[in-house]
């Protein structure tokens, strides 16, 4: 009797599923902050860019192609050193909590933004700690020389020298627009760090409640100046674990599941409820040396060692072949990518005997750091390091293998105390720009992204002249240059270009992957 | 009765002291600053630092600094988490209830199951009935707690659907927090659609309540068979059937008070185990309790969080396990406590 109760009871609960409208995003981990100008780690981006802000321009996910978004035109100069940008009209602001806006979207919106990363004199700069890694690893603070508010919407914005890039950094997750206004409000009461933390931006979705480690909470942004379909509530389930993310998917807890793994994707394929959608992927894994550190400053033994691992069996291994082998920095999607590079092809004979050439004796031992969190270009720095301990092993090296809490792990990274690092990159744009720069360039070490703390002249000098011409076709000739040397000097080893996967229920519809950056929720529907 | 309370407050007074000494300690064996550990606070300016500093008095010799310490853990200074940057006590008593709600519904539930099993395997002594029923309770007692809760998940979330694996409720429904019982929460809200929202929050108590309740029901039935049987074996049962009353009769005016009076606080006595089966099975299901919020902190080196955590799960169950162990001696003085340790 007792068990027919139960299963009574278990009926009512089983049939009746009527929670209310929204959608259910089970996401990595923990954003630092609600601000992408702060920080380039995807956890954040995806927690803020798309959802809380926008950009003046974006770029279509589809094509590419730069879309007018808060600057509904814009201008560039025939000297290509000014930009003037035309602004949306009634665009409103979110109404917090803490904050009720009284007018629309401007010009001021605009300066404030750009001058809080750009000017170290600005009241919001130090804030938050006042590091700003996206622009500061390209300079741009160095490049704009002002920025100008022609009228209420309309805004100029000064080059000290042409950049073709330009346009798209301002269109990246981290080139997002904040209310002027709520910063003079935070002025005068006094609590400048709450504009990081209780954001206020022109988004879809306004920040609700967040619970560290549990769940960000939104809602419908209801004066939305773009005409699309928003839920009212979007919640984002912290779940750090991917197996239970896929779980949570499963069981229709979750709507679509952050970074399903690359050993999962075989399970999401077999359910019917179940989407996978599949991208080339805008991102590079790779092996970097600290070529500031002996022997690692002698490109023949970064040569050594690159031969001496296997590339192909990483692919398979770690990214279940759901990756293509890297030739360049670049992937092959990208304009800049070179097929005639000669790529270093696995020789464990040939490379013990260079290694010897080169003085390293026997039994030279150094250590390999792997990165704690699974990425899209390495689901598994770990797995990828012991199966290279393995074959470095063969060629009488000694690795030892490294890793720390994720933001220890960057902070040491930075101070370079590493022998070699796998790590990677995911582009912000389509420019190759954003992959050249940030990764190699002198400055991008001091910015804390070049892991190989890699500094030449003759680099930098090329992918400098590459940014002055709009042109395609010249800015290829100099690229191309870039990778031969690189293809000589190995500051690092390419492993791998990973495809990009998000995992969703078939009730969800209109969520596309973003080949740029963030998760984008505004126009995503639940049937 | 005197004496014995007098002797159980010392014990629990001493008791208490060693968790917070202990606690105490916790902060200068930790990797780090003590001050740091105390506070949860990167102290990076000197103004910020020299207050905290003069606060728990790190300067003094250790009593004194012990002295401080107690006194801020009263004034409900716990200091604050590393990385939520939240108020300890505030993260405390947020997860608190929710160990609590769960492991009061699973000892419910093992009373509702095990109570009237335990009966029918006394009455049917040395029959099949009870042998089956003792060879199941052993197999539930021996099961891993952690294992059992994989399983359900396996089976009735992955394979069938039929209940969410993680969680309180749909994050989609918003609770306002009033006493940190979800249940009553719920009630107790006027916004939300409540059955919906109480479906919600019954669908995520399912599996969690019956991965804890399953080793305690085991203990309940095994405890109350024996006491059933020894119940019934005595005189004034005899008695009773001299008298002539029928079976039924004999078990309802005598038999059934006679065998739950002495094993309630026992049973009660199960609380504890099961707040610590709780904690388990919490990081399971992503039961935002106690225990969850206990291993986060592990797991992310949250000194502070892991010394106020332990320090407030270990004292309530001291407290609990103190104050039910003092009714059973004031309510049945004849109770020796090696009685109380056999199944």
């Amino acid at each position: 009797m007792l068990s027919s109760i139960c299963l009574c009871a278990c009926d009512g609960l089983l049939l009746s599923k009527t929670d209310p409208n929204g959608i259910v995003y089970c996401s990595e981990g923990s954003p630092a902050n609600f601000n992408p100008q702060l920080d380039t780690s995807g956890t954040t981006v995806d927690a803020s860019s798309h959802q809380i802000y926008d950009r003046l321009i974006d770029f279509d996910p589809v094509t590419g192609d730069f879309v007018p978004a808060l600057a509904t035109s814009w201008l560039i100069s025939d000297d290509g050193k000014t930009y003037t940008f035309q602004l949306r009209r009634k665009v409103s602001f979110h109404d917090t909590q803490t904050f009720t806006p009284t007018r629309y979207f401007n010009a001021d919106d605009v300066l404030f933004s750009i001058d809080r990363w750009r000017l170290m004199t600005h009241p919001f700069h130090q804030i938050s700690g006042g590091r700003y890694p996206y622009t500061d690893s390209l300079k741009l603070a160095d490049l704009i020389t002002k920025v100008t508010r022609l009228n209420g919407y309309r805004v100029e914005i000064t080059l000290n020298k042409p950049e073709s890039s330009f346009l798209a950094n301002l269109a990246t997750d981290f080139a997002v627009i904040l209310s002027a206004e709520y910063a003079d409000k935070l002025i005068s009461r006094n609590q400048k760090e709450l504009i990081d933390h209780k954001p206020v931006g022109t988004g879809p979705y306004q920040l609700a409640s967040f619970r560290q480690d549990r769940y960000i909470r939104y809602t419908k942004h209801p004066k939305y100046w773009r005409n699309i379909q928003l839920t009212d509530k979007l919640i984002f389930d912290i779940t750090p674990s991917s197996s239970l993310r896929l779980a949570k998917l499963i069981t229709a807890e979750c709507d679509a599941i952050a970074l399903p793994a690359h050993s999962e994707l075989e399970v999401i394929k077999q359910q019917d409820a179940l989407v996978l959608d599949e991208k080339p992927g805008l991102n590079i894994g790779f092996w970097a040396f600290n070529t500031s550190k002996a022997p690692f400053n002698n490109p023949e033994v970064r040569r050594a060692l690159g031969m001496a691992i296997d590339k192909n069996a990483l692919i398979e291994a770690i990214y279940f072949n759901s990756a293509i082998l890297a030739k360049n920095i670049v992937p092959p999607t990208s304009w800049a990518f070179q097929s005639d590079v000669k790529a270093l092809s696995y020789n464990p004979i040939a490379a013990k005997k260079l290694l010897r050439e080169q003085g390293i004796p026997e039994n030279f031992s150094m250590t390999v750091w792997a990165m704690p969190v699974q990425r899209a270009y390495n689901p598994n720095a770990t797995k990828m390091a012991e199966l290279i301990q393995a074959y470095l092993q063969e060629v009488g090296i000694q690795v030892n293998i490294i890793s720390y809490e994720w933001s220890t792990f960057r902070e040491r990274l930075t101070q370079g105390i590493h022998d070699s690092v796998l790590i990677g990159w995911s582009a912000d744009n389509g420019d190759p720009d954003n992959f050249y720069r940030p990764l190699l360039s002198c400055a991008a070490i001091e910015s804390g992204t070049n892991r190989a703390m890699w500094c030449s002249q003759e680099y930098d000098l090329l992918i400098n002249k590459a940014l002055q011409y709009t042109d395609i076709s010249e800015r290829t000739y100099f690229y191309g240059q870039a990778n031969e040397l690189l293809a000589e000097q190995l500051p690092l080893i390419p492993i791998a270009h990973a495809s990009r996967y998000q995992a969703h229920r078939k009730e969800l519809q209109g969520l596309v992957i973003n080949p740029y950056g963030g998760v984008r929720f505004g126009g995503v529907k639940k049937l | 009765m005197t004496k014995v309370l007098l002797r159980y407050t010392n014990l629990v007074l001493a008791t208490l002291f060693v968790l917070s000494l202990l606690s105490f300690i916790l902060a200068y064996l930790f990797p780090g600053q003590a001050i740091e550990n105390l506070t949860g606070l990167r102290l990076l300016e000197l103004t910020e630092r020299q207050n905290s500093e003069l606060k728990y008095a790190v300067d003094a010799n250790i009593l004194v600094q012990y002295w401080h310490y107690m006194g801020e853990l009263f004034a409900g200074n716990w200091g604050v988490s590393f990385s939520s940057g939240l108020p300890l006590i505030e993260d405390v008593s947020h997860y608190l209830p929710a160990s609590i709600e769960l492991s009061a519904y699973a000892l419910f539930l093992s009373f509702f199951i095990g109570l009237p099993l335990g009966f029918l395997a006394a009455l049917r002594h040395h029959k099949f009935t009870d042998y089956s029923l003792l060879s199941v309770s052993l197999l539930g007692y021996s099961i891993p707690v952690f294992w059992l809760a994989l399983i359900l998940i396996l089976f009735f979330s992955l394979q069938l659907g039929w209940f969410p694996l993680s969680g309180r409720i749909s994050l989609l429904f918003e609770i306002p927090r009033a006493t940190g019982f979800i249940l009553i929460d719920i009630l107790l809200s006027d916004s939300i659609d409540k059955s919906a929202a109480l479906t919600s929050a019954l669908r995520h108590l399912i599996l969690p309540t019956l991965s804890i309740a399953v080793v305690t029901t085991t203990l309940i039935i095994r405890i109350t068979r024996r006491s059933v049987i020894k119940t019934l074996n005595s005189e004034f049962i005899l008695a009773a059937y001299a008298r002539g009353l029928t079976p039924r009769q004999v078990l309802m005016r005598h038999g059934v008070r006679n065998a739950l009076i002495p094993i309630l606080p026992l049973l009660a006595m199960q609380f504890p185990t099961l707040l610590t089966n709780a904690m388990i099975v919490e990081s399971i299901f992503s039961w935002p309790g106690i225990g969850n919020w206990l291993i986060q902190a592990i797991y992310q080196q949250d000194y502070p969080a892991i010394r106020a955590g332990m320090l407030a799960v270990s004292v309530l169950v001291v407290i609990f396990t103190m104050s039910i162990d003092l009714t059973i001696r004031l309510t049945d003085p004849r109770r020796r406590r090696a009685e109380r340790a056999t199944i």
